[in-house]
């Protein structure tokens, strides 16, 4: 049977026998995850240590051994890498593919096909970033918002830098319609849209926001190419343009991208906390609801963004109102979640502990995101260091770790194999203490007026920065060792079995673990539920020959 | 591809049967998607318009003389083509529907042939600005000397020379997208039972079409109040 489906769909061009050609033209969603991370997480760690070199840079104030030129530019590739090659497509293109058609009963996404070319895309996109590094005068140094009219001016490789994120986007937009048609027409049948399991409405908020931002950002970036090329003048005020309008085009994509970015994460954390405290989630449909009205007011909030770049009070105001909002739907998110596990029987299991460490960090994120948001404070705190700490705390310690956490929960279904619980645990305390090391400084040494983007600071930084240089060492070396434990699982790990943790959701009613190439043996129907535990213990049972219930 | 496929069935608890929709054969999934990927043309060419129309209220009175300088009647003569190519492309899909192959293709074919005429005559506007001065990069579109243009005019031939020419590289995929489908029929890919290839790229020579009509009056209609000396527009 799964001989028929390997035959006729399994890859994209032909039936090529050897392993490696299966592995590149495979249409197989689980396949085509597995290779989003493998390379996301290739870019992930060239970001790192990209970051860390700017660290070793800071340590002392004055110049070490790298000029400010070069500091643009590092600071630039960091955050086009992070942002346009890993965080942005991170979660919904590796769990996203993997769990999502498991978590609907379906047998892949509604276009195996376009979803193996909008992998290549994403390659093309990472190869034209790359090649920017090593043509004419190097990687862009606009900062990763290539802001005009600085962006249309530096002779280094801007337009490969803007056709590299136009490409990236048009994977992402295809991502985006590939999950949002999946999740309308292969649902299990029973299945309602209020019996999804909560990361697919992660997943399915975040696919409208990719449909409907990236368009706009897709064409501001051509609009500054023709701009480079041809002066066709729209953001050049040397012939009437208004520099200040690219910066509302890209944030009405960007800024939606930071939803974009946190509601699959949202997503992982509404599948982990259930799972380990063995209760059905408090408030169900407020959360599906919110990840969508949350990425509805996001679209309403770009401007906030703009308080220093010359915007009218009044827009400024509606602005600063608008954004407050957002924090409403986040709140009923986190007060759901911690209502779950209140009287639940909780199990602190690896991914567990990342979960309960981001509510943490997310929350330090969320809250500093409150601050900025007032019109008066951000006077103060735009640009400073104050802000380069809140959106790490709410990226990294939001969505990375989140994603993380997701690691850790779908190791055993992706791998078969389990890490061992021990040292997974000593990785994430390493990266929790070695994260707050890092970055909390920065909110300290941001208020007293630190700036962000800076190759040099006044002697009376220095503390700041050589703390947050102790904690990035502790990080990296976090980092390195989580993923030394995920190498070690998958070659030496125990063999898993596909429900370890007594989970509920479809994803974990597979008949082997890894899951074979059709999924479900057979599509359940679905007329439960997706967190249904009773004294701790999931109700629905399966019969994974015949996959009907047999409680 | 053609292949046989049959729908699952999945039994719930009372024993009742349901037919699992696969991705295989999912004809309104393939709609569906085409649709969505429509709203991203429309985002993409709406945050266009609305830089266009925010330049506007900055330079109303230079909007208006630039577009009263634009030739309407070829403007209006390929608005004209483009209804024809949709009437005869929904026409193709309207035989394809009722088993017409022959039928289908011929329309195709008159499709793209109104097409090449639409792209001609583009070609035909564009040579006649570019000989009065007026194009991307010739000098009366830079700011800041004696020879060029008020502000409002750079902007007004900067957008419509960017959105003309997206919406023409559009036509251009468009012309593309026909062959292949011609290619498909001819194979018996795209038949009467399978044409949702041909729906959806009949979708897409709508949305092509409707572009062109909001960027038609945008363009040429709303200078046609007043005369301007020295224009390019033929009356």
């Amino acid at each position: 049977m799964s001989k028929t489906y390997f035959d006729e769909t399994h890859c994209a061009i032909g039936h090529p026998k050897s392993k490696f050609m299966q592995w590149m033209l495979t249409v197989d969603h689980k396949r085509i995850g597995i290779m989003y991370a493998a390379v996301m997480f290739t870019f992930f760690f060239v970001a790192v240590f990209t970051a860390f070199a700017m660290r070793l840079e800071l340590f002392a104030p004055g110049a070490q051994y790298m000029d400010g030129d070069t500091f643009n530019q590092a600071f630039t590739l960091h955050g086009v890498i992070m942002i346009f090659l890993f965080v942005i497509p991170g979660i919904p293109a590796i769990f996203g593919n993997i769990v999502m058609p498991l978590m609907i009963g379906a047998k892949d996404v509604s276009f195996p096909r376009l979803n193996w070319f909008t992998f290549w895309l994403y390659i093309v996109g990472c190869g034209i970033a790359l090649t920017s590094i090593f043509l004419g005068e190097g990687v862009a140094d606009t900062g990763w918002t290539f802001y005009a009219p600085y962006s249309l001016n530096t002779g280094t490789n801007v337009i490969m830098a803007l056709v590299a994120a136009f490409v990236l986007g048009m994977a992402s937009i295809l991502t985006g319609l590939n999950f949002l048609v999946t999740i309308h027409r292969l649902r299990a049948p029973g299945m309602t849209f209020f019996k999804m399991p909560l990361f697919v409405w992660g997943i399915y908020a975040t696919a409208w926001i990719q449909l409907l931002a990236t368009p706009v950002v897709g064409i501001t970036l051509i609009l500054a190419i023709l701009e480079k090329y041809f002066g066709i003048g729209i953001f050049d005020p040397s012939k009437g343009g208004d520099p200040v309008l690219f910066q509302h085009l890209f944030w009405i994509y960007s800024h939606p991208a930071v939803y974009l970015m946190i509601l699959p994460a949202f997503g992982i954390m509404s599948e982990i906390i259930p799972t380990f405290s063995r209760k059905e989630i408090f408030g169900y449909r407020t959360i599906a609801l919110s990840s969508a009205s949350i990425a509805g007011i996001g679209y309403l909030v770009w401007g906030h963004h703009l308080y220093t770049s010359g915007m009218s009070d009044t827009a400024k105001s509606v602005f600063s109102f608008l954004t407050f909002f957002v924090a409403i739907p986040t709140g009923v998110k986190f007060y759901d979640w911690v209502a779950t596990m209140y009287q639940g029987k909780i199990v602190l299991s690896t991914p567990m502990i990342w979960a309960l460490g981001t509510m943490i960090t997310f929350a330090i994120g969320g809250m500093t995101g409150i601050t900025i948001t007032m019109i008066g404070l951000d006077i103060h705190l735009q640009d400073t260091y104050y802000s380069v700490a809140h959106f790490h705390y709410a990226i990294l310690g939001g969505v990375v770790f989140l994603m993380f956490a997701g690691m850790h929960y779908w190791f055993p279904l992706i791998t078969g194999r389990m890490y061992d619980e021990g040292k997974a645990k000593i990785a994430f305390y390493l990266n929790f203490v070695g994260f707050n090391l890092l970055w909390f400084p920065m909110f300290i040494a941001g208020y007293y007026g630190m700036p962000r983007r800076y190759f040099d600071y006044l002697p009376e930084f220095q503390i700041y920065h050589q703390v947050s240089f102790v904690g990035a060492v502790i990080f990296i070396s976090g980092l390195i060792y989580m993923f030394f434990v995920f190498y070690k699982g998958w070659t030496k790990g125990e063999k898993a079995t596909p429900n370890p943790w007594n989970a509920t959701t479809l994803e974990w009613h597979l008949p082997t673990s890894p899951p074979p190439l059709e999924n479900h043996t057979k599509v359940p129907y679905v007329d439960f539920n997706p967190y249904e535990y009773h004294h701790g213990e999931p109700v629905v049972k399966f019969d994974y020959k015949t996959m009907q219930r047999i409680d | 591809m053609s292949h046989e496929y049959v729908p699952e069935i999945a039994t719930d608890r009372d024993g009742n049967q349901h037919e699992v929709q696969g991705w295989q054969d999912d004809f309104y999934g393939g709609k569906l998607g085409f649709w969505l990927f429509m709203f991203t043309e429309v985002m993409m060419f709406g945050a266009m318009f609305l830089t266009l129309a925010y330049y506007n209220s900055l330079h109303p009175q230079d909007f208006l003389e630039a577009s009263a300088s634009l030739n309407r009647w070829l403007g209006g003569f390929n608005t004209v083509i483009l209804l024809v190519s949709a009437l005869t492309m929904g026409l193709g899909l309207l035989k394809m529907r009722a088993g017409d192959v022959k039928g289908a293709k011929l329309m195709i074919w008159a499709t793209i042939l109104l097409a090449i005429v639409f792209l001609g005559v583009k070609a035909i506007e564009w040579t006649a600005e570019y000989n009065h001065g007026v194009f991307l990069g010739l000098p009366a579109m830079q700011g800041g000397h004696e020879g060029s243009m008020p502000f409002g005019k750079i902007l007004f031939f900067g957008m419509y020379f960017t959105m003309t020419g997206l919406h023409g590289f559009h036509i251009i995929i468009g012309i593309g997208l026909m062959i292949w489908l011609l290619k498909r029929i001819n194979s018996g890919k795209v038949s009467p039972e399978h044409h949702i290839l041909h729906w959806n790229i009949a979708l897409y020579w709508d949305i092509v079409h409707l572009i062109w009509v909001f960027v038609f009056p945008y363009y040429y209609m709303i200078g046609a109040g007043i005369t301007v000396a020295g224009g390019h527009g033929g009356h």
